[in-house]
């Protein structure tokens, strides 16, 4: 099993009641796999900050809830995240953020251990599968312990890896009963004060737990070389070390041990640690006084591997041999028939200044569309447009737009919108809605009319919401329609007031999509002027001095045929 | 004590490369071995080079497979066959298919589609396995069935039983498809 799906799994055992979680890879499958256990209700919340405060008060109604992100939603989370360590739980808490070191699928490669040490929370860390679903149950027991939410780290190569784990049946925990305790859940400035004393309190009690807690598990080799390390990396040093080495695998990754990690050092030669991204274990260990091999050998970038530890620390590195030449690259594209690619290539065509976000509409970014100028979060396309537009007034409201999806829209967008609005620019924003959550792997949202267990649900009318926000012009255009874009985004930019334009077009790789006969080019008619290779179609390519297209890959979308001054695509016959 | 092997699947987004690392993973676990199977989803699904990582042994570490590390790689395009060059042991083999799939900076006229990608890799001293998958796909009845037609060839290198094999379909293909998955393995197999 994954290890996302062992994070589900040990959700189900520890007898938790709620999981809310926005989705965002590498985290998104524990919410979907935990929505498949009829005793666990899981929802998908419009936004991480969201889904932890509705985590919150499921555990001060008493039962084990759970919230799950990945490393950016950990930043919109924070919030609540901090102050909840204040107030500390009712049923015990657990949020699961997932980094993402390497970025396969993410905007930075932030670490949030840093998270667990600001907050002052416990934060777990497993290695594979098994310590995913032990991990996740064990987390409870320290959560309503030690009363405190508790972090489940986890990384790409963990959530995404499957190895084998024994499962058990559930254990179904009575609600804890709630009262009513102002002092504790009541976070203005007279009960914080008194709060606050307790979480430094806490800490000093995890540290002891730390101590001798066999989350954090001292391995022991030859004596010679000893590492400390946690995670995805304790599997690298393994691989690339055997036996002989001695491990101190630590667990959990916050608060640590202080004494064990004393011992630890005092009994190798040699010591180092190996951690992937920021220097965080070897930092403390460097405040015990202690001078380990660290991020003096190892990168602060991206992920280890077996091979980089052993370079570092005297294992054996296999031979490989590097081919003579380089390779085209195969970057991610826009799919065949992607609804966003009509809309893109009219933004381009246009030479449009454009504020982008965060989905797979961010692949228009990439050559030959190039239509993107910048790309920061969720929502910023919209708020960013604003500051753009206020600085540079006419001159840009002419020829700048932001383009959001309709799940980021909801996640974050609307804010931004108000903002727009209110701060009064004449800012066009394009909301890419596709009527699905598409990057993560098709989640729904409060736009799409169902929800995470795929029952119907109330679906946000999105020209009713931008009207109510503040927006007086919204418009609809099919991206299929390049003519129709063209005249809306020509329209929109000029008037004199903040618009909307929603392109509205289904994920051409929903089931309920269905494609329309392939279109071919006729050789005879297409003069290989290369018009239609801006559309950056994967489905169309260049042969023999023609363009052909793949009918294999060809949903039949027809944007081609649009473009084309020769009329050389034609529309295929059913 | 059984030596930790390494299989990598690779190919471009979308071309099923994910049932093969499931059907391999629900194989190798029947057979007793411990087993890691790593993906990476998101972003890479969309067109991009997608890779697969299938370790098995008595007890396995790393979910990834380092360079210099791979026993065997299977491919569903050429080009892909030769990019994962490096992460091969010397000698090592690539069971590939020969459907090429152009690269959006080869359609975009940015950068050339190599005229024998397979030849590179034979000359690095690597084994090549090629073989038209797609043909036999469309033979067995699908075009979508290319993995299993991939996984047939590479089942010839391993001593699993046909048995086990069969078992693993049966356990990761939906019912109505188990038929053609079948053929489409055999064929694969050349039997």
């Amino acid at each position: 099993m994954s290890g996302n799906d062992a994070v589900a799994r040990g959700l189900y055992e520890a007898g938790c009641r709620l999981v809310s979680s926005y989705p965002g890879t590498p985290s998104t499958e524990i919410t979907e796999s935990a929505a498949t256990y009829d005793e666990i209700k899981a929802e998908w919340a419009p936004n991480e900050k969201v889904a932890m405060e509705v985590a919150f008060g499921a555990s001060l109604a008493g039962g084990r809830s759970f919230c799950g992100m990945k490393h950016v939603g950990l930043n919109v989370a924070a919030d609540p995240l901090f102050t909840l360590s204040y107030t500390g739980v009712n049923g015990g808490m657990v949020i699961c953020v997932a980094d993402d070191p390497g970025m396969h699928s993410s905007q930075n490669e932030q670490d949030s251990r840093h998270y667990a040490r600001a907050a002052k929370v416990p934060m777990l860390e497993p290695s594979d599968s098994a310590e995913a679903l032990a991990f996740t149950k064990e987390a409870y027991e320290i959560s309503e312990k030690f009363d405190t939410p508790v972090i489940l780290r986890m990384c790409t190569r963990v959530s995404h890896s499957r190895s084998i784990v024994e499962t058990a049946d559930r254990v179904e925990k009575q609600l804890v009963n709630y009262e009513k305790r102002p002092e504790k859940y009541i976070m203005m400035p007279g009960y914080a004060k008194r709060r606050h004393p307790i979480v430094e309190e806490r800490t000093r009690a995890l540290v002891a737990y730390a101590e001798t807690s066999p989350l954090n598990r001292w391995e022991k080799g030859d004596g010679k070389l000893g590492v400390v390390t946690s995670g995805t990396s304790y599997q690298y040093v393994r691989e690339a070390l055997g036996d002989s080495v001695s491990i101190l695998k630590l667990g959990m990754v916050h608060p640590l041990p202080e004494k064990l990690i004393l011992d630890f050092a005092a009994s190798v030669e040699k010591l180092a640690v190996v951690e992937e991204l920021d220097g965080v274990i070897e930092a403390h260990l460097r405040s015990l006084g202690l001078s380990p091999i660290g991020k003096d050998t190892f990168s602060l970038i991206g992920e280890l591997s077996a091979n980089t530890v052993a370079a570092a620390l005297g294992g054996s590195v296999p031979a490989h041999r590097d081919l003579d030449e380089a390779l085209p690259m195969r970057p991610p594209v826009m799919c065949a028939g992607c609804p966003h690619r009509g809309l893109f290539y009219t933004l381009a065509k246009k030479k449009i200044t454009v504020m982008g976000d965060i989905g797979c509409y961010t692949l228009g970014a990439q050559p030959p569309l190039s239509a993107m100028d910048a790309t920061i979060c969720m929502g910023a396309s919209v708020s960013s447009l604003h500051g753009f537009n206020k600085i540079r007034g006419e001159e840009s409201e002419g020829k700048t737009v932001a383009v959001i999806g309709d799940s980021t829209f909801m996640h974050s967008g609307m804010t931004g919108l108000v903002n727009v609005a209110y701060n009064a620019t004449n800012s066009t924003v394009i909301i890419l809605d596709n009527s699905i959550t598409g990057m993560t792997g098709h989640q729904d949202n409060p736009t799409t009319g169902r929800n995470l267990k795929g029952e119907p649900a109330a679906k946000v009318d999105l020209e009713a919401l931008c009207h109510a926000l503040g927006i007086a012009r919204v418009r609809v255009v099919d991206p299929y329609d390049l003519a129709t874009c063209d005249t809306a985004i020509t329209e929109e930019l000029a008037v004199a007031e903040p618009s909307v334009i929603i392109s509205r077009r289904p994920c051409v790789l929903l089931k309920s999509v269905k494609a329309k006969p392939a279109v071919r080019v006729n050789p005879d008619k297409c003069r290989a002027c290369r018009a239609c290779m801006k559309l950056g179609c994967p489905a169309i390519s260049m042969k023999d001095g023609r363009a052909v297209i793949d009918s294999t890959l060809c949903t039949g979308c027809t944007v081609c045929t649009q473009l084309c001054r020769f009329d050389a695509f034609e529309q295929g016959e059913a | 004590m059984v030596e930790t092997k390494s299989i990598m699947i690779v190919g471009v987004g979308g071309q099923g490369s994910l049932l093969s690392s499931k059907l391999l993973g629900r194989l190798l676990l029947d057979e007793g071995y411990d087993v890691k199977v790593s993906e990476v989803h998101g972003m890479s699904q969309r067109g991009g080079s997608v890779v697969t990582y299938v370790r098995f042994g008595d007890k396995v570490a790393s979910p990834i497979v380092d360079l210099g590390g791979a026993d065997m790689v299977v491919s569903f395009e050429p080009l892909e066959a030769a990019r994962y060059c490096a992460y091969m042991k010397e000698g090592a083999i690539a069971v590939t298919n020969t459907q090429k799939v152009d690269p959006m900076p080869v359609i975009t006229g940015a950068a050339v589609y190599p005229e024998d990608p397979l030849g590179m890799l034979e000359k690095k001293g690597m084994k090549v396995d090629a073989i038209d998958a797609l043909a036999l796909a469309r033979e067995a009845g699908s075009v979508r069935a290319v993995n299993l037609v991939l996984l047939g060839r590479m089942s010839r290198y391993f001593d699993f039983s046909l048995d086990a094999w069969m078992r693993a379909i049966d356990a990761c293909v939906p019912p109505k498809f188990i038929e053609i998955n079948r053929l489409a393995f055999m064929l694969g197999r050349g039997e």
